[in-house]
C-alpha cells in the first residue's frame, strides 16, 4: 500500500530541486527520505555515505549481489562497500531503478556522443560542485575518490540474458515516487541529471522533491 | 631460475615478443605496473578460475576503470574481445585484444571477509597457515594501499573468466564451468596502469569449498597499434576514448604508433 500523503507534523526538510542543479543532505537514522519525480521520466543521480565515516558508502555491485537481482525497488536493501545495510526501499510508485548505468561526465560525453559535448552540463559535474562546496569537507575532504558506481533513481536500463544493455525510456510518471527508510545516519548526495542526449530523462530535465520526515 | 617460475608453461607467445611470466595460485593477491604497449595475458590454467581485478592510472591515480561508462558505450553488460576497458576519464585503460573465454564479469562484485566465513566456514593463519581463507574485498584493499591507494578505490571490478547472467527479470544467476583449462585473455594495455587482482573465487560460485584457481600472467610487447585495430573499430564511442587517450599522452591520434 502506498502512503502519498505525509503527516506535515512529521516533516523535517522538503525542498524542489531544480533541474540539473546538484543537493546534498543527511537524513538520520530510522528516518525516511522520498525522492518525489514531479513531471515524471527524470532520472535522480544518487549516492550515499555513512555520516560520520564517508568512507563507507553505497556499493552497487553489493546491493545487486546480495539481493540477486539488478533493479532496484520495494524490499531492495542498499547494501554499503563493508556490506552493512545504509537504507531500505520501502514504498515505490515506478517499480524499478538502475544502479548499473552509472552517473554522466563530461569526459564521458565526449565518448557516448560527440568530443565537443564534453562543455555540457554532466551529473559527475554537479556532484563534484557539491562536494567542493560541502561543509561536510572541513575535516575530511571528499573528492572525486568518493564518487563511486550511484543509483539511477526512475532510469531503466535493462540487460538482457545474453548481455546486452541499454537505456530505455524512463518508466515514471508524474507525481511518482521512491520512499527509503535509512539505517543509519546517511549523507545523500543528489545529482538532479541535465543529460540531454539520450532518453533517461526524456531529453528534458525537469525538477524532483525530496522530503525527509520522522 | 627462480622458484616462482619453476611451473610455468613457458610456451605461450605472441608476435610482439616475450617479457615475463609469473605463476598465482588460487586464493593469491597480487598488483604491479602493467606498461602502456605491453600486453597482459590472463590464463586459467586448470579452468574454473576467477581474477578479480581494480585498475588505476599510475600517474592520476584518481583515474580508474568504471564499469559504468564502459557498459554504456559499448552496449554491453559483460566483456569480451573486441570491448575497451574505459576509465572514468573517458579514456582506455586496456583493451581486449585476444579471448578465448568468452563472458568475463562486470556486475558481480566481490567477496566479503564475513560471506566468506559464511559460506566456507573459518580457516585462520594460525590453523592453516598460507591456505588460510582470503576474500576479495581484504585482498584488493590490501595491494591497493601499497601505492597510495585506499578503500575509497574499491569500485565495481571485473572477475576475468566468471559468468553472471542476468534474466529479464533482473535476477543474477551465476553461470558455472564458464572456463575451462587453458582459456586466456589478452589485455593490451593503453595507458600506464597500477593493476591489482585477487584470485578468490567469485562470490555467487555455489561450490561449498573453498577452492580457488591458480592463474598465470604472462606480459608480452604489443603490436603496434593500426588504425584497422579491431577494438578500435568496435564502436565509434571506442575511436573516441582511443582519440581521448592519445591526446592524453601527447600524441597525435591520427598516427599509428
Amino acid at each position: 500500500m502506498t502512503n502519498a500523503n505525509i503527516d506535515a507534523n512529521r516533516i523535517v526538510y522538503r525542498e524542489v530541486v531544480e533541474a540539473g542543479d546538484p543537493w546534498m543532505h543527511e537524513v538520520k537514522a530510522g528516518q525516511r527520505f522520498r525522492i518525489v519525480d514531479l513531471e515524471g521520466n527524470q532520472a535522480v543521480d544518487t549516492l550515499f555515505y555513512n555520516a560520520h565515516d564517508h568512507s563507507e558508502r553505497y556499493s552497487a555491485t553489493d546491493t545487486i549481489r546480495e539481493q540477486g537481482n539488478i533493479y532496484l525497488t520495494k524490499g531492495s536493501v542498499l547494501q554499503s562497500n563493508l556490506l552493512n545495510p545504509m537504507l531500505t526501499i520501502v514504498d515505490d510508485t515506478c517499480g524499478r531503478h538502475d544502479t548499473i548505468g552509472g552517473a554522466c561526465s563530461a569526459e564521458s560525453n565526449t565518448v557516448r556522443y560527440a568530443i565537443e559535448k564534453r562543455h555540457m552540463h554532466s551529473c559527475r559535474d554537479s556532484f563534484l560542485t557539491a562536494l567542493g562546496q560541502c561543509e561536510c569537507n572541513a575535516d575530511k575532504p571528499m573528492t572525486k575518490g568518493d564518487l563511486s558506481s550511484n543509483i539511477n533513481f526512475f532510469m531503466n536500463v535493462p540487460v538482457s540474458p545474453d548481455g546486452h544493455l541499454d537505456f530505455d525510456d524512463g518508466i515514471s510518471a508524474p507525481g511518482r515516487y521512491v520512499e527509503m527508510e535509512a539505517h543509519m545516519d546517511t549523507l545523500i548526495l543528489v545529482s538532479n541529471c541535465p543529460q540531454l542526449n539520450n532518453p533517461c530523462n526524456g531529453y528534458n530535465p525537469t525538477p524532483v522533491e525530496m522530503i525527509i520526515w520522522k | 631460475m627462480t622458484e616462482n617460475t619453476a611451473n610455468l608453461s613457458q610456451k605461450t607467445t605472441r608476435p610482439g615478443g616475450f617479457i615475463w611470466q609469473e605463476h598465482l595460485p588460487g586464493g593469491a593477491h597480487w598488483s604491479g605496473i602493467i606498461r602502456r604497449g605491453t600486453v597482459l595475458r590472463l590464463t586459467d590454467i586448470e579452468g574454473n578460475a576467477n581474477v578479480s581485478m581494480l585498475m588505476n592510472n599510475i600517474e592520476v591515480k584518481n583515474e580508474r576503470y568504471n564499469m559504468p561508462d564502459t557498459l554504456k558505450a559499448q552496449k554491453t553488460a559483460f566483456l569480451t574481445k573486441p570491448n575497451m576497458c574505459f576509465t572514468d576519464m573517458g579514456r582506455v585503460i586496456c583493451s581486449i585484444i585476444e579471448d578465448t573465454c568468452g563472458w568475463h564479469d562486470t556486475i558481480g562484485g566481490l567477496s566479503h571477509a564475513k560471506s566468506v566465513q559464511q559460506k566456507y566456514g573459518d580457516k585462520s593463519y594460525q590453523t592453516a597457515h598460507n591456505d588460510y581463507f582470503k576474500n576479495g574485498y581484504d585482498s584488493l584493499l590490501n595491494e591497493l594501499e601499497k601505492w597510495g591507494l585506499n578503500a575509497s578505490d574499491i569500485m565495481p571490478n571485473i572477475n576475468w573468466f566468471s559468468k553472471v547472467r542476468v534474466e529479464d527479470d533482473g535476477s543474477m544467476t551465476y553461470v558455472p564451468n564458464n572456463s575451462s583449462a587453458g582459456n586466456y585473455v589478452d589485455l593490451r594495455f593503453e595507458m600506464d596502469a597500477i593493476v591489482c587482482l585477487s584470485t578468490v573465487q567469485h562470490p555467487l560460485d555455489p561450490a561449498p569449498e573453498y577452492n580457488p584457481k591458480p592463474i598465470e600472467l604472462t606480459v608480452f610487447k604489443a603490436d603496434v597499434i593500426k588504425k584497422d585495430d579491431a577494438c578500435r573499430l568496435h564502436r565509434a564511442e571506442n575511436e573516441r576514448a582511443y582519440y581521448n587517450t592519445k591526446i592524453y599522452y601527447g600524441e597525435n591520434p591520427n598516427d599509428e604508433c
